[in-house]
């Protein structure tokens, strides 16, 4: 979703439709149907589906599928990566977007693509190359295992992975919206005399604040529920590289269906949170937009 | 074919756009709409053409004695021109006027010679033949337009309707298509209604102006009587340069400016507080009382780049007026910045303070 | 003359950040892939032909190529109905629906596979429906399709949305009134101007798809040379330290979507040279 912020912010205003150019009403209401039937079938059947099995047992069997020690271990783990994954990320989707759109140099297209590249690349392939490079038979496994360093099938694998698969969103987010606010605030700021960190500060990041913020969201999304990559870099250890992901296909292979959907229900109660902030900040920046457009219209 | 609409209003959430509107327009004649935004005039445009509803209660709108309201845009005949075009960027120009003739249904469908034939012809009316391959983008606004208008003709409509169909040009190609719009009605006389802010623009084109204020409509006439004999005091002051002044009626006369003259036939006759508007080029100046009424003034500025001569002046009652002169009479009065003058409307139109 | 590299500017900052990025760039990104290239050099031809053609891999490239581009086309479909129903109508629980389109992205892969496998398996509340009528979906290729639909489906709609909203209403107007009905408009009109955004959208699914991992193999069964996906392969192989053969695989996979990423870019390069300058 590049640019999903800079691009589908605009408000959406509710333009009233002509009647020369709508559709029969019996044409609508089919489509309106036809879609709501469909989003009903694909989307929202597994949303239910999910807590539907995590009850099915009663609310103790919830519980007591969180509070045992593997499932608590995963937890930690999923946190642990996404507290690692996430501001490190984000700190490179502000200094990039800063790189990259603020200025104009030779090779910028290629810098994007480049960026760009683990967003298209399979988790699995991306997981596969952590293995060829630190895997037993990798690049730098004798090295490792000559200083008794652990990374495939153990915590950095993990972290790693996760930082390789979640790297580009937020520079994504951040790119075409700082791209399309152009140059001029920075620059009269900076004939005023403000300096590099001060200028960042009160010019630049009041107006992507809300484009970063739904970039870090959707970071942290994928960064706890990532599950390819970090498949393949785990080795499944119980209570040691399961995140949560993994521990809910553990213990569906075990056919323990309550508890695997248990944890998955946390997972996808983060989901709900992370649609729901995302709305949030959509009609903050568009609340915002609007108005910094009034006194325009007004006179 | 001739256009009536009848008790027409229009209201968008709270906004209304037409307050009981009533308009004809005979057949073969060119008719402009004009007003400031928010007057009406495209709300009304697009309610004859179907692309609006009006809201109930309203009355019928009939091309030719029958009554169209029910019918969907697409079924009454009408071509209809956008200010931005609304070319189909993915068409050619060709494709573009032959879009009309090859969306009817299969019956009426002329056979592909008999299309090719039609646009052809119409391509040579908007002089545009070697175009024809062409896309949008790589025309200019003019050509655009052009396209746009061919495209409207191609269906045979009974009524053009054009919503201020040189908006978007620059001056001078505004100019050339607005001579090239009347050759074309003469040519082709079809019915037309066009809607414009701009008054050159309707009292060059029309025959006939109708003059529209917020939802109303305020006078209808030749541009001549529109111009020269207002009946309110909006089309006054709406149509071409004005001064205003605020005065009382006593005794039939009207008095303003320190002065008073004789009331003109139209004017209200009981003494409340009137409007009186004078055309720049309906003073005359003098540096002496001439025995007429008038008033004193003092010369501010003098902006005498043109055919004629406009003086800022300060009436002794703090009035600014504008007057207009010919270069001769303001050569042989002498006079420059801080000249005393003597101001003699000649033509004064009252207006009762509404 | 000077080779310009960079614009000269007055904002501060350039060599920091730039400097920042490109080593980032070159940890993260350029040195996994540049070692991914490595390896699979140093795999022989007769390794890689042998790999390639060996039944059970084609049958996976089959069933991940068959059902990403069926899951593409129901999303190019139905995409298109939700984004035109988002877009142009108004109905209660509008708001929800909208931010509901981006479930399956927000998601755990893992979280959407068991549950599409508990709906349609043939006891699950879909399945169960559908097991007298001799549909089956759970543990067939038709599964994995459906687990693709759902994958798929925000690409399409949301780069769809943009398109469909930039549509001048006046254009519709135009062809309305030149006797045009709502149908004809929509395909001689509508459609044509939309077009490279639904391509888009469906070749994003598309792409997103072919390496889609989590959410199909709950609902797939995995049973090889039926419904066994690449992605699977190539952690089979990888457990069975055939790191050559999961190589030659993971550089297919790579390759492909590559080559894709390249022509949706060039779609989007041709769809702005046609819309630029009206």
């Amino acid at each position: 979703m590049a640019g999903g912020i800079a691009t589908r912010l605009a408000a959406r205003e509710q333009v009233p439709s002509a009647a020369a150019i709508t559709e029969s009403a019996v044409v609508r209401w089919m489509l309106i149907g036809t879609g709501l039937v469909f989003l009903g079938l694909f989307l929202v059947t597994p949303l239910v589906a999910v807590f539907a099995q995590a009850f099915a047992k009663g609310v103790g069997v919830f519980f007591a599928a969180h509070w045992e020690p593997d499932a608590l271990a995963a937890i930690r783990l999923t946190l642990l990566v996404a507290v690692i994954a996430v501001p490190v990320n984000t700190l490179f989707g502000v200094v990039a977007s800063w790189a990259i759109a603020k200025f104009n140099f030779v090779g910028k297209n290629v810098l994007l693509a480049i960026i760009d590249l683990p967003f298209t690349v399979s988790p699995v392939v991306s997981g596969l190359i952590f293995v060829l490079m630190f895997g037993r038979q990798g690049w730098l496994g004798p090295w490792l295992e000559a200083h008794d360093l652990k990374v495939i099938f153990a915590v950095p694998g993990i972290v790693l992975a996760t930082v390789f698969v979640t790297f580009p969103f937020v520079a994504r987010e951040l790119i075409p919206l700082m791209q399309a606010q152009g140059t001029e605030e920075e620059e009269a700021a900076r004939v005023l005399g403000a300096s590099g960190w001060k200028l960042f500060r009160r010019v630049t990041l009041p107006n992507i604040k809300w484009g970063l913020l739904y970039g870090v969201i959707l970071c942290n999304a994928r960064a706890m529920g990532e599950f390819g990559a970090v498949s393949v870099v785990s080795g499944h250890i119980r209570g040691a590289t399961n995140t949560m992901p993994l521990h809910v296909e553990v213990l569906y292979n075990e056919y323990n269906f309550s508890a695997a959907f248990s944890v998955a229900s946390l997972l996808t109660m983060l989901a709900v949170v992370t649609l729901v902030l995302k709305s949030v900040v959509e009609w903050q920046n568009n609340r915002q937009r609007a108005l910094a457009a009034k006194p325009a219209a007004q006179e | 074919m001739s256009i009536e609409v009848h008790n027409i209003s229009k209201t968008f959430g709270d906004f209304v756009a037409l307050k009981d509107v009533s308009l004809r327009v005979e057949t073969g004649e060119l008719v402009a709409l004009l007003g400031p935004s928010g007057s009406g005039k495209t709300t009304l445009l697009r309610i004859i053409a179907g692309l609006e509803e009006p809201d109930e209660g309203s009355g019928p709108i009939r091309f030719q004695d029958e009554d169209v309201a029910g019918r969907p845009v697409g079924a009454r005949q009408v071509g209809f021109v956008f200010q931005h075009y609304a070319l189909f960027r993915h068409m050619t120009v060709f494709e573009n006027v032959a879009f009309g003739l090859r969306v009817r249904p299969r019956i009426s469908r002329p056979s592909k010679a008999a299309l090719r034939r039609k646009v052809e012809s119409l391509l040579k009316l908007i002089q545009l033949e070697s175009l024809a391959g062409r896309y949008p983008n790589q025309l200019s606004g003019g050509q655009r337009q052009r396209v746009a208008l061919a495209r409207a003709l191609a269906i045979e409509p009974k009524v053009l309707l054009l919503d201020e169909p040189f908006g978007a040009l620059d001056a001078k190609v505004r100019q050339e298509l607005r001579q090239w719009l009347r050759h074309l009605h003469a040519e082709i006389h079809v019915t037309s209604v066009f809607v414009t802010h701009d008054q050159e623009e309707a009292l060059e084109l029309a025959a006939r102006v109708v003059v529209m204020n917020q939802g109303r409509i305020e006078q209808t006439g030749t541009p001549d009587e529109v111009f020269h004999s207002p009946k309110t005091a909006f089309v006054m002051n709406f149509l071409g340069h004005v001064n205003l002044f605020r005065g009382r009626v006593k005794e039939g006369k009207i008095c303003f400016a320190q002065m008073a003259c004789d009331a003109p036939e139209h004017a209200p006759r009981s003494a409340e507080a009137v409007m009186v508007f004078v055309r720049p080029h309906d003073l005359e100046v003098d540096t002496q009382r001439n025995g007429h009424p008038s008033f004193a003034a003092t010369v501010v500025r003098i902006y005498s780049a043109g055919p004629n001569v406009r003086l800022e002046l300060i009436a002794d009652c703090g009035d600014q007026i504008y007057a207009e002169l010919p270069q001769e009479r303001f050569r042989a009065l002498a006079i420059g910045q801080g000249s005393r003058v003597f101001v003699t409307p000649k033509e004064i139109k009252v207006f009762a303070e509404s | 003359m000077r080779l310009q590299l960079k614009q000269r500017s007055v904002l501060p900052g350039f060599g920091l950040t730039m400097g920042y990025t490109l080593l980032y760039v070159s940890l993260i990104v350029l040195v996994p892939l540049a070692t991914l290239l490595a390896r699979s050099s140093t795999i022989s031809w007769e390794k890689f032909r042998e790999t390639v053609t060996d039944p059970r891999v084609l049958a996976s490239f089959r069933l991940t190529v068959g059902a990403s581009l069926g899951g593409a086309a129901v999303n190019a479909l139905f995409g298109f109905i939700v984004a035109w129903v988002l877009v142009r109508y108004t109905f209660p629980g509008k708001k929800i629906v909208d931010a509901l389109v981006d479930l399956p992205f927000a998601l755990p892969t893992a979280v959407s596979g068991i549950a599409l496998t508990s709906i349609y398996a043939p006891n699950g509340w879909i399945g169960r429906l559908l097991e007298p009528l001799g549909i089956k979906v759970a543990y067939t290729p038709l599964g994995v399709m459906v687990a693709l639909v759902f994958i798929g489906l925000p690409f399409v709609v949301r780069t769809l949305q943009p398109a469909l909203e930039d549509l001048d209403r006046e254009v519709e107007e135009a062809a309305a009134s030149l006797g045009a009905s709502r149908f004809r408009t929509f395909r001689r009109v509508i459609l044509p101007t939309v077009l490279p955004a639904l391509l888009t959208g469906t070749s994003l699914a598309f792409a997103r798809a072919l390496g889609e991992y989590g959410s199909v193999i709950f609902i797939s069964g995995n049973m090889p040379m039926k419904t066994e996906i690449a992605p699977l392969l190539i952690i089979t192989k990888l457990e069975q330290y055939d790191y050559a053969g999961a190589t030659v695989i993971a550089v297919v996979t790579l390759v492909a979507s590559f080559v894709l990423l390249l022509g949706i870019n060039l779609l989007q390069w041709w769809s702005r040279r046609r819309a630029g300058g009206a």
